[in-house]
C-alpha cells in the first residue's frame, strides 16, 4: 500500500523494529536517495539492546549467574516476544522469569526462574507505596480471646516467592561481586521481600512461614493461618514467625484493634 | 481445615507473648534465620538502584543487535563464560549448566 | 487502615512563578546524590526523566524530595508519545499530571516523537513524517497535555536517522507550526540539531535561522557517537555517553547570542561520570551564559 494511503505511519514503521526478518518499512529514506538500511537499524537496536539492557539491570543476579553473553541472548528472545506493555521500564520483564523456566537452554538449570522471581519482586517492593509498618504495640493491646481472630493488612511491598530449590541462598550470592562459594541448590528455601522504610530486604522464611504469611496476607485471620501453616510444616513456630513478620515490616495494620 | 490443627487460644496468646518478648529485645530471629537474613543482605538501595531506568539517549547505533537472527543455534554453552552457574550445584554432583538438555 | 509515611510536601517550595532565568543544570542520576546534598544549595538547576519517578513510592521519591528542597527542577517526559498516531495514553497523563502538581518543577517538557504503537512500548523517541495530517494530531496530544498539567509544555527537536518519502514540510516549520497553533513552548536540543544535521544533509545554522528561537525556553546539550550509514559516510548516534561536542559548543555559543540566556542542560544518560566531570560541562554552559546579556541590550556578546 503506498505509504500515502496508509493512515497510520506507525503501523508501517513499528513491526520491523522487533522483527529482523521483517524488511526495512518502504515509507522510510536516507537524505537524497540514500540508503535506510543502517539508519533504520539504528532504532532496531536502540529499541532491542536498551530493552535487554533494562531486563539486565532489573535481574543483575540472574545476569551473574548466566553470564552476559547467555542472558542477552535468552532476554532478546524475550524482549522480542513480549516488548513492555507500560513506559515505565522498572515495570518490565515480570513475564520474564516464566519465560526463564520454560527456556529451553535454561533448563538444566531449573533454579535460576526463582531467583529470578526473587528479583522482580525485590523491585516491585521498591517501588512500592510508602507506608508504616505495623507497631508491636498494637499487637500487645489484643486481649487474648481475641488473637485467633485477628487480621492483617499486608505492607504494600510485601513479596513472598517460594521455591523448591536454594533460590534465596543463589541470590544473595549473586547480587554482589563478591566470590560465589559452592550452593547446594536443592535445598527448598522461600523468600520474604519487604521494605519496611527505603531498604528492600529479603529474609529466607522458616518452614510454614510461607503458608503462614501468604494466609496472613490474603487475609485470613492469625488462628487460621497458623493452624495452614501446621498442617503444611508440623515444626512450624508461631511466636517466631510472628516476631519476624512484624520486625520485617510485613504488615501495616491489623483488625479488629486497629480503630 | 481439621479440628486437630485448630490452634487454641491458650496457644496463641503464649506464642503472642514470646513474640512481643522476643521484638522488645530487638532480637526476633533465631540464629539460624539471623544468619539466612544477613546472607539474604539487606541491599542499601537509597538513591543507588538503577533498576530500569527510562532515558533518553540512543544507545549501540549501527551494530547488529537489532538486526541478528543468530543466537544460539544449539551451541549455548559457548555462551556461558563469566557465570556463576559452575558453582551451584544439584544433587548427584550435577552442577549448574547452560548446555542443551 | 493504612498508617501512610506522610510525604513531606511542606518541604517542596511552592512553585517557581518567575522563570529561571540563564542557569546551566545537569540531569540528575542517584549515583550522585549524596555529592549533590553534600555540597548544599547551588546556583543552577536539575533535571529528570519523569517516568523513573513514577512508582508509588520507595527511594526514587525520597531523593527527588531531597534534590527538590534546595533547587529548582526540570521535568522531562520520554514517553508521553505524542508524535504518534494514537490517542495519548490518559493512564499515563495522569501520572504525568500528579508529577507537575507534586514537585511543582520550573521547567517540563516531552519530546517531538512517538514511543509506543499498539500496546507495546518500544523505548526509544522514533521519528514522524511531517504532514498536514500529522500536524493536527501532535497539536491535539500538546493541547491535551497543557490542559493536565495547566501550563505550557516545552516540545524537544529530535534528532532523527531516517527521513519519510511523504513528509512534506521542513523540521522548523513543523515546529513552529505545533508552538503557533498549541502556544507550547520549545526545548531546543543543540546536540540534536548538529545531529540530525549531519544524518539529514541539511545545514545546522540555516536550521537554527529557521527556528522560533523566541519561543525556547530551555536548551538541552549532549554527547553524541559516530557511525557510518550504508553508504559509510557519517552517521551520528544521539548516545548522551560523553562531554559535548566542539561544534555542539559553538553553535550554542551562536543560538546564546541570538536568543539571550537560556536554562540550559547538560544531558549525560549512559557511562555516566563522577559528579565533578558534570559540574565541569554545566559550568562551561553556564560561562557562556554568564558571557552574555540579552542580544537586545547588548548587541554583542563575549562568551567565555
Amino acid at each position: 500500500m503506498p505509504p500515502e494511503q496508509n493512515p497510520s505511519f506507525a503501523a508501517a514503521f513499528a513491526p520491523a523494529l522487533l522483527d529482523p526478518t521483517r524488511t526495512v518499512p518502504a515509507i522510510v529514506t536516507g537524505p537524497n536517495g540514500k540508503a535506510a538500511g543502517r539508519r533504520y537499524a539504528v532504532y532496531r537496536n536502540n529499541v532491542t539492546v536498551s530493552l535487554i539492557d533494562a531486563l539486565a539491570a532489573i535481574y543483575p543476579a540472574v545476569l551473574r549467574i548466566t553470564g552476559p553473553d547467555f542472558f542477552r541472548a535468552m532476554a532478546r528472545f524475550h524482549v522480542r516476544r513480549t516488548p513492555p506493555a507500560s513506559p515505565l521500564l522498572f515495570d518490565y520483564g515480570h513475564g520474564f522469569p516464566d519465560f526463564i523456566a520454560q527456556y529451553e537452554h535454561a533448563q538444566a538449570v531449573p533454579w535460576l526462574a526463582d531467583v529470578a522471581r526473587i528479583e522482580r519482586a525485590w523491585l516491585d517492593a521498591y517501588h512500592a507505596r510508602d507506608a508504616a509498618p505495623l507497631s508491636p504495640a498494637r499487637l500487645s493491646a489484643i486481649v487474648p480471646e481475641r488473637l485467633a481472630d485477628i487480621v492483617f493488612t499486608p505492607h504494600p511491598a510485601l513479596g513472598i516467592v517460594r521455591s523448591p530449590f536454594s533460590a534465596v541462598t543463589i541470590f544473595a550470592a549473586n547480587r554482589d561481586d563478591a566470590p560465589v562459594e559452592r550452593i547446594d541448590a536443592s535445598t527448598p528455601e522461600d523468600a520474604l521481600i519487604t521494605r519496611p522504610e527505603f531498604d528492600v530486604t529479603v529474609r529466607r522464611l522458616p518452614p510454614g512461614g510461607a503458608v503462614f504469611a501468604a494466609c496472613l496476607a490474603s487475609g485470613r485471620s492469625l488462628g487460621e493461618a497458623a493452624a495452614s501453616a501446621l498442617e503444611a510444616s508440623p515444626e512450624f513456630d508461631i511466636a517466631s514467625n510472628i516476631a519476624g513478620l512484624i520486625e520485617a515490616g510485613a504488615f501495616t495494620s491489623l483488625a479488629p484493634g486497629d480503630a | 481445615m481439621s479440628a486437630k490443627l485448630a490452634v487454641t487460644t491458650l496457644v496463641l496468646a503464649g506464642a503472642m507473648s514470646t513474640a512481643l518478648a522476643t521484638l522488645a529485645t530487638a532480637a526476633p530471629l533465631t540464629k539460624a534465620e539471623a544468619d539466612a537474613a544477613v546472607a539474604a543482605k539487606k541491599e542499601k538501595c537509597f538513591g543507588v538502584a538503577l533498576k530500569g531506568q527510562n532515558d533518553c539517549a540512543a544507545g549501540p547505533g549501527t551494530t547488529c543487535q537489532g538486526t541478528s537472527t543468530a543466537d544460539f543455534q544449539g551451541n549455548a554453552w559457548k555462551f556461558v563464560q563469566g557465570g556463576t552457574c559452575t558453582s551451584i550445584e544439584l544433587p548427584g554432583g550435577k552442577k549448574g549448566s547452560l548446555k542443551p538438555v | 487502615m493504612t498508617t501512610e509515611i506522610a510525604h513531606s510536601t511542606s518541604a517542596i517550595p511552592l512553585r517557581y512563578s518567575t522563570p529561571i532565568g540563564g542557569v546551566a543544570g545537569t540531569s540528575f542520576k542517584p549515583e550522585h546524590l549524596q555529592a549533590i546534598l553534600g555540597a548544599g544549595r547551588q546556583r543552577g538547576f536539575f533535571e529528570v526523566h519523569a517516568e523513573n519517578y513514577m512508582g508509588a513510592g520507595g527511594p526514587p521519591h525520597r531523593a527527588l524530595e531531597a534534590i527538590r528542597r534546595d533547587h529548582p527542577l526540570s521535568l522531562h517526559g520520554v514517553c508521553m508519545s505524542i508524535g504518534g498516531p494514537q490517542p495519548l495514553d490518559k493512564a499515563h497523563l495522569a501520572r504525568f499530571r500528579s508529577l507537575v502538581a507534586r514537585y511543582q518543577p520550573a521547567l517540563v517538557s516531552e519530546h517531538l516523537a512517538w514511543s509506543t504503537h499498539e500496546t507495546s512500548f518500544f523505548n526509544d523517541l522514533l521519528p514522524l513524517p511531517y504532514t498536514e495530517a500529522t500536524l493536527r494530531y501532535v497539536c491535539d496530544h500538546i493541547d491535551q497535555v497543557q490542559e493536565a498539567i495547566r501550563r505550557p509544555l516545552l516540545l524537544e527537536n529530535p534528532s532523527t536517522y531516517v527521513a519519510f518519502r511523504d513528509s512534506s514540510m521542513a523540521e522548523t516549520d513543523f515546529i513552529r507550526a505545533i508552538a503557533e497553533r498549541t502556544g507550547c513552548r520549545l526545548l531546543l536540543d543543540v546536540n540534536n540539531v548538529f545531529v540530525s544535521a549531519t544524518n539529514q544533509g541539511f545545514s545546522a545554522l540555516e536550521y537554527l535561522a529557521d527556528f522560533p528561537l523566541s519561543r525556547v525556553g530551555e536548551i538541552h546539550l549532549a554527547g553524541h557517537a559516530e557511525q557510518a550509514d550504508d553508504e559509510g559516510d557519517l552517521l551520528l548516534i544521539d548516545s548522551h555517553d560523553g562531554p559535548v561536542a566542539d561544534a555542539v559548543w559553538r553553535l550554542y555559543e551562536i543560538v546564546i547570542q541570538r536568543r539571550g540566556p537560556v536554562p540550559t542542560l547538560i544531558e549525560w544518560d549512559s557511562k555516566i561520570p563522577d559528579w565533578p566531570v558534570l559540574q565541569a560541562e554545566a559550568a562551561a554552559a553556564q560561562a557562556i551564559l554568564d558571557g552574555c546579556r540579552p542580544a537586545a541590550l547588548v548587541g554583542d556578546c563575549h562568551a567565555a
